[in-house]
């Protein structure tokens, strides 16, 4: 769309809009359509001298703002908002039919009210909709269980499995809320191991044993923030390892399923890749599986380790590392 | 801007076909003018204001009143304009509210908030008491590919594209062409379904994997889907699993809890290596390890699994997955040979 559609989209929009709204503080509406005071300012100011043929003052859309508040006393043929666009209504019934195939969803009644109200209005506009298509991948009794604890503000106890550290732990936690990124369903919650807030993927959980809801009140400290994950799940910290990896062609992979902070391409199909870790055991795994299609670039000390790994392991089949290394061996 | 909603609410008040011309008389901020010249800038003028029109979503009819003149006028039926009545339930609204904020930044977030914009506009009933029973859940999608964009406007188009596109194993790029059928988004991760039309089969392209710029081809509403098309189906069965078989794995204690939680305890006696004495190849685990059977269907898939753990789990059937591990340890030892010297070994476990 063009600045021009866009505009006049937002202006049909918008009379109507107000209208239901009667007595609305401009900056809220302003917010409501994602535009500053400033520029609803001008639209109103432009809504205001539109109307019918004629131009006389019964012709033209009668609206005011006082102070802040606005009242629209004549939407002259504007009463009504426009029919919803492929885009608006692929975007909503889409969206809709992904929620609605999420196993225990608490309103979910509702959501099948709605969805069929709205593939009745917006009519052949949605017949798109049937070709876009998001599965939330779901672990259902592991998802009912916490949601049903968010819901009831319950404390859970989980079995939860660290893959970075390959750990399995137990712990207690007080939901706040839970969240699709990604592709993965999380909890967030105060964690009274770590006394922080923390991200729980409902798929390490050790199954629907691994959750029990408690009969315990949930009481996150009030200094308990959700994190901010706009920018993504994970964010590098300051104490993290930085980690180059290169990677041959067949294992290029990498780059798609690792949150990799930056990529490079190199000559023969080649991909350099830069990642931020807390932890290295994970990538000690990762890199001992790539075999021969990755290098480490950086740091050393993750080669040595992983060079370690790799001749303990073939010591214990019996058989000797192909080239002779001075690693101290248990 | 002034003269486009005008135009549209001079086209909404009327009930007969307004011709060109009496447009031009009846909407402030036309000019028809006068000489040749004034009439054809006119018109052209016209002509721009109606595109926009349409483009948002506006239904122009198009028909005539009269008997007598064969010039084509226009008009909006409010019935066809407007949105119809929907009326949402506080719950239902809100419900709706949750699902359109699934597309957080990508390119259908607008749509998303102003279709939702419209539903209130239109009345739907709006809680002030935020999301009540859907309340700490907020699913989202993200949609960083820059292929999402143009894949989703040729599904809606109908539209057949072109792209360059890198397959997994392969260091080349390849040009595709492909009818899209659909856009889905699974495991979070976005694909293009379709029939490739070079390969005159349907394919499932990764969008991560558009190795440059989507170009539209051909007319818009060419393409055909399949009335029995299902894209899910398509996508999740992009990669048939082959023949499951199952290894036993020593496994030791306090290690290995993702790979436990798909495995099995090992029956006592192990089968029969059927080539060699066992003795010869099998390894001896060690005291402290657990025996665990698994499931497994790509071998070396399975390998680069395995051999992620190192010496804490280790293949003891079936030879050819053992012969896989083995040769990948060997390519991980001899890649990190060089550097052993250099850096300090902090310890091993």
């Amino acid at each position: 769309m063009s600045a021009a559609t866009d505009r006049l989209s937002r202006l049909l929009a918008l009379v109507p809009w107000l209208r239901a709204h009667p007595g609305i503080p401009l900056p809220a509406a302003a917010e409501v359509f994602g535009i500053t005071p400033r520029q609803l300012r001008d639209d109103l100011d432009l809504l205001f001298v539109c109307g019918l043929p004629g131009g006389a003052p019964g012709d033209l859309i009668d609206l005011s703002y006082s102070g802040d508040r606005i009242t629209v006393a004549d939407p002259q043929t504007l009463d009504r908002p426009l029919r919803l666009s492929v885009d608006e209504a692929t975007a909503l019934v889409v969206a809709a039919r992904a929620l609605a195939d999420v196993p225990g969803l608490a309103g979910r009644e509702a959501l099948d009210r709605a969805l069929e109200k709205l593939e009745k209005a917006v009519g052949a506009a949605g017949s798109v909709a049937g070709q876009v298509r998001v599965s939330l991948d779901t672990h259902a009794e592991v998802l009912a269980a916490v949601q049903r604890a968010v819901r009831e503000r319950r404390r859970v106890h989980l079995r939860y499995l660290v893959w970075s550290r390959d750990e399995l732990t137990e712990r207690d936690v007080d939901p706040m809320r839970v969240l699709v990124r990604e592709g993965h369903w999380y909890l967030e919650g105060w964690c009274h191991r770590a006394e922080a807030v923390r991200l729980f993927r409902l798929d390490r959980i050790d199954g629907p044993d691994g959750v029990e809801v408690l009969d315990i009140p949930a009481a996150p400290p009030p200094g308990a923030v959700s994190r901010d994950t706009s920018e993504g799940i994970y964010r590098p910290g300051p104490a993290d390892v930085r980690v180059v990896l290169e990677l041959a062609s067949p294992a290029r992979w990498v780059a798609d399923y690792y949150p990799v902070t930056g990529v490079r391409e190199l000559p023969g199909g080649r991909l350099e890749i830069t990642l931020h870790a807390r932890e290295t055991s994970w990538l000690h795994r990762l890199v001992l599986g790539l075999g021969a299609d990755v290098r480490v670039v950086e740091p050393l000390v993750l080669a040595a380790q992983v060079h370690a790994l790799a001749r303990r392991a073939l010591a214990a089949y019996g058989l000797d590392a192909p080239s002779g290394g001075a690693d101290g061996e248990r | 801007m002034e003269r486009l909603l005008n135009l549209t609410m001079c086209l909404m008040a009327t009930s007969r076909f307004i011709t060109v011309s009496q447009l031009g008389e009846l909407v402030e901020g036309y000019e028809p003018g006068a000489t040749e010249e004034e009439q054809e800038a006119f018109r052209r003028m016209f002509e721009r204001d109606k595109a926009y029109l349409r483009e948002i979503g506006i239904p122009l009819e198009t028909g005539t009143d009269s008997a007598f003149s064969d010039e084509v006028g226009y008009r909006i039926r409010r019935g066809d304009y407007a949105l119809p009545d929907i009326a949402l339930a506080p719950d239902e609204a809100a419900a709706l509210a949750l699902a359109g904020s699934l597309w957080s930044t990508t390119a259908l977030a607008g749509p998303a908030a102003s279709a939702l914009r419209k539903l209130a506009a239109g009345g739907a009933a709006v809680d002030d008491g935020g999301l009540g029973a859907l309340d700490g859940f907020e699913p989202r999608v993200d949609a960083t590919d820059p292929a999402f964009e143009p894949c989703l406007a040729a599904v809606q188009a109908g539209r057949a594209i072109r792209f360059p596109y890198r397959k997994v194993v392969e260091t080349g790029v390849t040009e595709r062409h492909v009818e899209p059928w659909g856009v889905l988004s699974w495991r979070g991760r976005w694909y293009l379904a379709g029939h490739d039309v070079v390969r005159g089969a349907p394919r499932v392209f990764r969008l991560s994997r558009f190795a440059g710029p989507v170009r539209p081809v051909g007319l818009g509403g060419a393409v055909r889907v399949p009335p029995d098309v299902d894209l899910h189906a398509m996508v999740s069965a992009q990669a048939p699993p082959d023949q499951v078989r199952t290894a036993t794995l020593a496994v030791r204690r306090g290690t290995g809890h993702a790979l436990r939680r798909h495995a099995g305890p090992a029956s006592a006696t192990l089968p029969a290596s059927a080539t060699l004495p066992a003795s010869a190849t099998r390894p001896t685990p060690a005291a402290d390890m657990d025996l665990v059977q698994m499931e497994f269907a790509d071998t070396e898939r399975f390998a680069r699994w395995i051999v992620g753990s190192g010496p804490d789990v280790i293949v003891l059937e079936p030879p050819e997955l053992r012969a896989a591990v083995v040769a990948r340890l060997r390519a991980a030892a001899a890649g990190t040979a060089g550097v052993c010297e250099a850096a300090a070994v902090p310890g091993g476990r």
